[in-house]
């Protein structure tokens, strides 16, 4: 038995998904990547080991997100691919023939355009933060309310309350006055949404041309609040696929099945979860860029380089390790 | 007196061998850098771009070597540029710097006045020398283009990773040795020999992105994170919108020199979608990248520093032309962030959908 496995290192989550050689997904992780992306990584190898049968052979390793190099050093990743191209590809998968994929995360939300099959426009969020899961999360702890709760919640609204939605610090002063007036808690959980996916379709859907199969996924696509919200705002179905919160890696899964046709796996096994990896770094004295260099070591050794803008520190190194 | 101008990628080249070669004692400020900008963020207003910035931080570096006079461009707007020169002298004087400035304004309004400013620099120069000396700067802005191209060539088509970079560095310097007019031929020539030994795969197939945009950070790697660099290591062939020499011959010798792309040629191609002059190179990004789509690039990548309003201009015009002429167009906003994560995700984000763009169109076809 064969299979290929994805992780996506967030900035909120870490995931991970073992597909079989058929592209189904087998098992999947989601963890919170909590500042340590490095002892996720490991944490997620050991649940990922424990949950497959013993027979099981790992044929092709694919990484992607934030800490997508980080992820790929450790595991000896077949390919890393940036989230934009996981997330097509998976939702591609999923939904054949979709034309826009909806994708809201911890910190950043972004979307992608897709037209006949490729990918043919997409933006992410810049420096806002507003129309995010995070933000989300946050009023659901002001209120009090698990995050689970909120989207069942929003949906009982009778009425939404108008929020300003540009700002999260509008939002939130706004919210207060609302809810001070009297105003019940549906009505402004669903006020909150609805504000939410105006300021992402004016702010990251900026004149996109937003054409049917919409695929809504993400963290934040397990909200049937914000489900709702977009289908009011867009005037068509939203289709929030079942494995919505792991799309990232199960399109680096896929991608490692494309990348191991012809070849055998990087893959330094499960094993990689016991050994003892650190990130270290140091400013860089050769010139007045004072770069930043982060280097991981293995067991005392450097495995990896990065940072440095000249490659005075990244191309010193033999191993093949070099960061697409 | 100590000459000191601005940093604007191998600008400094060009610049230092005119000068010198008139006898003018010249200060070339440390390479831009993340000191240079932080000294410029420190003391320049808020809302300028960032050229402004790096230009502030430029002369404050360059004047602990010594330095004591600025010679800069000028420039009638819309672009704010303009008014830089003045600014920066402004602001230098209030932090105690004792720092003369002379402004080399356009040729095309004040002829008498550029060449007032030019016998201020140069002093008891003759005339003929003087020309000489602007001829061989000129010069070596044509090598140096020549150079960057081949190595834009060469870069995503390398067998050894960092070859072309390498030798780029050896090619340059031999122009940058070169003190007389009488021995660029040759050391281009040499130049040129470097770059042809750098091992390439010439068959490999690789994707061509134009980059449009505002002149600084499209010519000034520190401004721009080294985009072209990153590109080529990702399999892609660079062509850029300005070149140094280009520019020098459309803006100060009002194109006396011939058989350069003109932007006249670029400007009719804009028209279509802009008629105006918006200022800095709005209507060329605009032109520029009609161009691009009729030369068949796979994309188009628009630069600018946050806060320009000429490629504001442009920005908005681009979605259109894109849909229009069916070239994708991604545009990046550069200002003080130094993170390159942000940045490496689009560009490669962007290159997987020229990819695979590509490979669709050559599977139908």
């Amino acid at each position: 038995m064969y299979g290929y496995l994805g992780i996506d290192v967030g900035s909120v989550s870490t995931n991970m998904v073992l597909t079989g050689e058929d592209g189904t997904i087998k098992h999947s992780i989601y963890l919170r990547t909590q500042g340590k992306p490095i002892e996720m990584v490991q944490q997620g190898l050991k649940h990922m080991q424990a949950a497959l049968p013993g027979k099981l052979k790992v044929i092709g390793v694919g990484t992607t997100g934030s800490g997508r190099h980080l992820a790929g050093v450790i595991t000896g990743a077949d390919i890393i691919k940036n989230e934009i191209t996981t997330h097509a590809i998976a939702a591609s998968n999923v939904m054949p023939g979709v034309q826009t994929i909806l994708e809201i995360g911890g910190q950043d939300s972004k979307i992608i355009i897709l037209r006949n099959g490729v990918v043919s426009d997409f933006a992410m969020n810049t420096v806002c933060a507003a129309g995010t899961g995070s933000f989300l999360d946050q009023q659901a702890a002001r209120l009090n309310i698990k995050i689970e709760e909120f989207g069942p919640l929003a949906l009982q609204a009778t009425v939404p309350v108008r929020i300003a939605g540009r700002c999260a610090v509008f939002a939130e002063s706004d919210m207060i006055h609302k809810q001070q007036m009297g105003y019940n808690i549906p009505d402004i959980l669903a006020g909150l949404c609805e504000a939410l996916v105006r300021n992402y379709l004016n702010n990251v859907g900026k004149g996109k041309e937003i054409l049917q199969p919409v695929v809504f996924q993400g963290g934040v696509a397990a909200n049937a609040g914000m489900k709702a919200a977009f289908e009011k705002a867009l005037g068509h179905p939203v289709h929030v696929p079942s494995h919505y919160d792991v799309m990232g890696a199960l399109g680096a899964a896929m991608l490692a099945r494309e990348a191991t046709n012809r070849k055998s796996t990087g893959f330094r096994g499960f094993e990689v979860a016991d050994r003892d990896f650190k990130a270290g770094g140091f400013a860089c004295d050769g010139c007045p860029n004072v770069c930043e260099v982060v280097e991981i070591m293995e067991s005392g050794q450097v495995i990896a380089r990065w940072g440095d803008r000249c490659g005075r520190w990244s191309n010193a190194l033999t191993q093949q390790a070099r960061i697409s | 007196m100590k000459v000191v101008y601005p940093h604007m990628g191998l600008m400094w080249i060009c610049i230092k061998a005119m000068l010198e070669y008139l006898n003018v004692d010249v200060i070339v400020p440390p390479p831009s850098s993340k000191k240079t900008l932080l000294l410029g963020v420190k003391h320049a207003p808020e809302f300028a771009c960032m050229p402004l910035k790096l230009n502030l931080g430029n002369f404050m570096e360059a004047a602990e070597l010594g330095a004591d006079t600025i010679v800069m461009a000028g420039g009638c707007g819309p672009c704010r540029f303009g008014y830089y020169a003045h600014v920066e002298h402004a602001i230098l004087r209030d932090l105690g710097y004792q720092y003369e400035l002379v402004v080399l304004e356009p040729p095309q309004k004040h002829i008498g006045d550029l060449l007032d400013k030019i016998k201020q620099i140069t002093g008891q120069q003759s005339w003929r020398r003087v020309i000489n000396g602007i001829r061989f700067g000129y010069h070596k802005a044509e090598a140096v283009d020549k150079l960057e191209r081949m190595a834009n060539y060469c870069r995503p088509r390398e067998t050894t990773a960092g070859a072309t970079d390498r030798a780029l560095q050896h090619a340059l310097q031999e122009i940058i040795n070169v003190a007389a007019p009488e021995g660029l031929p040759a050391a281009l020539q040499r130049a040129v020999e470097i770059m042809d030994a750098i091992p390439v795969d010439i068959h490999r197939p690789v994707l061509r992105i134009g980059l449009v945009g505002e002149i600084y950070t499209l010519l000034e790697p520190f401004a721009n994170q080294d985009i072209e660099r990153k590109l080529g290591s990702m399999g892609v062939e660079v062509d850029r919108s300005i070149y140094l020499s280009e520019w020098v011959n459309e803006h100060l010798f009002l194109g006396l020199a011939k058989n350069t792309r003109s932007s006249k040629l670029v400007k009719q191609k804009a028209i279509k979608y802009l008629r105006h002059f918006v200022g800095g190179h709005g209507l060329e990004t605009v032109g520029s990248t009609v161009f691009y789509a009729e030369q068949g690039y796979d994309g188009v990548i628009q630069l600018l520093p946050f806060t320009c309003m000429p490629e504001i201009v442009a920005q908005s015009i681009l979605p259109r032309v894109s849909a229009e002429l069916g070239i994708p167009a991604m545009t990046l906003i550069v200002d003080e962030q130094s993170g390159e994560a942000g940045l490496v995700t689009r560009l490669e984000a962007f290159v997987d959908l020229l990819a695979r763009r590509k490979q669709t169109e050559e599977a139908l076809a």
